[in-house]
């Protein structure tokens, strides 16, 4: 890596030590902000990604669920909400922080705002694409309007409902970096920001390991979900 | 025709004077033209016609699925004004839930009902058997042959035990010894129970071997062109095909219908 300027991209060794002693390092906050600290970091930032992407959850499937289902919610909600998702979630920042300050709420609420935009939107389509022979062959057999929502429409657009929870979290972990950086002072945004303006690149790059690999576990654990959600899907596939 | 000598107090299906209508790209299409039948209680009818007739039309809407842009459709006097879990339909791709396993399917219209599983259970464990499906219970509708998830269609159907059946081209997709097979065992719950049922189909040998009386439709728009009573010995195997009757009816309706057959094919 000669042809790298000096300074900027540090060595796989460098990382690897700062990383370390960051996870391993005594929690001696005067001494480094890098000693001891990455659970924690890692905790704060995971904590407002679970609460933000739950919350974008339960509002988003069951309402994309309802738009993609009823016309009368559909004519209601959706032209608000094609309205709104075309704003960038960093757009949605001075607004964050007018109306929540400098806390967990405001990184909450952008997080739950980027998230929700991709789930409702695939939990509409979801309900939107179902076989017309399910919702007769329901309605032959008598099912109630609650019944189909819940037991035809919402099992049918589970491939759908999961491939927005999928695209919902990634967008989760980076509106949690944007709103640390900006909005509260933790995490590991706040981490690899504040990394970045003492020249401790060694910092950023475990930071960015960090979200990757964060991003992965939480993309792999959505897929265990739904393995586990719908067991049906598991026939006749040869993986 | 038919339905004018037939009485309308008693009738299990009437079709009054029925029409349907489609807008399809802005331009009107008309599907059915008058249609007029009327089929008594523990009857089995069947509806033959060539393909884009409007069979599945008039099927929905006597399921309730439609509705008639003209004319009435009673089901024991009682007009067709949604789907009802008295009208049981089979359909031609099954239409199964694939994330219930078959006795989830077969139950399904029994828990809508709020029945009791004590009551149930027994029932669908007796029809699984009947259809011979009591290995594949906890199997997902995935996990099937085409023949089967047609069984499970009937199966879950016959639980409701509802005062009407309506099946259409519930065996068109399915290979010929498999049809023939589900045709016997069409015979054979029909034998049991003689529920009414409305039966569709292009497939004349099909029409003459289940049916008591079958209706021809003209090619579109769709309109009753001919009935037959069917006076072929009861109960019916698929033996049934090979007494003389059998054919000479076959080539009477093969005439009635060739005419219609050319006429829907130089169509668009
Ligand atoms: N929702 C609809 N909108 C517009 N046209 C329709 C609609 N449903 C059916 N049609 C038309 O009405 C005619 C009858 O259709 P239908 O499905 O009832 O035919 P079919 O006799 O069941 O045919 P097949 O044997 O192929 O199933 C066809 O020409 C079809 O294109
Ligand atoms: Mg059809």
């Amino acid at each position: 890596m000669d042809w790298l300027p000096e300074g900027i991209v540090p060595s796989p060794e460098a990382v690897a030590r700062s990383w370390r002693t960051w996870i391993f390092g005594a929690a001696t906050r005067s001494l480094s902000p890098y000693s001891g600290t990455w659970s924690g970091a890692v905790l704060h930032s995971a904590e407002r990604v679970i609460e933000g992407f739950g919350l974008a959850t339960l509002i988003g499937v069951p309402l994309g669920l309802l738009i993609g289902w009823s016309r009368r919610t559909s004519d209601l909600v959706d032209p608000t909400i094609q309205l709104f998702r075309p704003v960038p979630i960093t757009a949605w920042i001075p607004f964050a922080l007018a109306f929540f300050g400098i806390y967990d709420a405001s990184a909450i609420f952008l997080v739950a705002l980027g998230a929700f935009f991709p789930i409702v939107v695939n939990a509409t389509q979801g309900a939107r694409d179902i076989d017309i022979l399910l919702l007769r062959a329901g309605r032959m057999m008598g099912a109630s309007r609650a019944v189909e929502l819940r037991s035809i429409v919402f099992p049918a657009a589970m491939p759908s409902i999961f491939t927005g929870l999928r695209l919902g979290v990634g967008v989760s972990w980076t509106a949690v970096i944007i709103s640390e950086m900006v909005a509260v002072k933790s995490g590991l945004g706040y981490a690899l920001w504040d990394a970045y303006y003492v020249g401790r690149m060694d910092i950023c790059v475990a930071t960015m390991i960090s979200f990757g690999l964060l991003g992965f576990l939480s993309d792999r654990l959505i897929l265990l979900c739904w393995r586990y959600a719908a067991p049906w899907r598991r026939i006749g596939a040869s993986r | 025709m038919a339905a004018d000598w037939r009485e309308p107090m008693t009738a299990a299906i009437e079709i009054a004077e029925v029409w349907k209508r489609f807008n399809r790209a802005g331009r009107d299409v008309d599907a059915l033209q008058a249609i007029s039948l009327t089929i008594q209680a523990n009857e089995f009818v069947a509806i033959l016609g060539p393909s884009g007739c409007g069979k599945s039309t008039l099927l929905n809407m006597v399921a309730g699925f439609d509705h008639p842009t003209s004319g009435a459709v009673r089901v024991n006097g009682e007009a067709v004004t949604a789907p009802s879990p008295r009208r049981g339909v089979v359909f031609q791709e099954s239409a199964l839930f694939p994330w219930c396993s078959v006795l989830d399917n077969v139950t399904f219209g029994a828990r809508q009902q709020k029945r009791r599983p004590a009551e149930y259970l027994p029932k669908a464990a007796a029809i699984l058997e009947q259809v011979g499906l009591s290995a594949f219970a906890a199997h997902y509708p995935a996990e099937l042959s085409g023949g089967m998830k047609q069984r499970v269609g009937l199966a879950r159907v016959l639980l409701m035990a509802p005062q009407v059946l309506l099946m259409d081209e519930p065996f068109g997709a399915l290979d010929a010894q498999t049809r023939s097979l589900m045709q016997e065992l069409l015979l054979e719950v029909w034998e049991r129970n003689r529920q009414t049922v409305l039966f569709v189909t292009h497939d004349i040998d099909e029409a003459l071997l289940l049916a008591d009386i079958v209706y021809i439709m003209t090619a579109r728009p769709g309109r009753i062109k001919a009935v037959l009573s069917i006076d072929l010995p009861r109960p019916r195997t698929v033996a049934v095909t090979t007494l003389p009757g059998f054919s000479e009816m076959k080539t009477q309706i093969r005439a009635l219908i060739r005419d219609e057959a050319v006429r829907a094919s130089t169509e668009v």
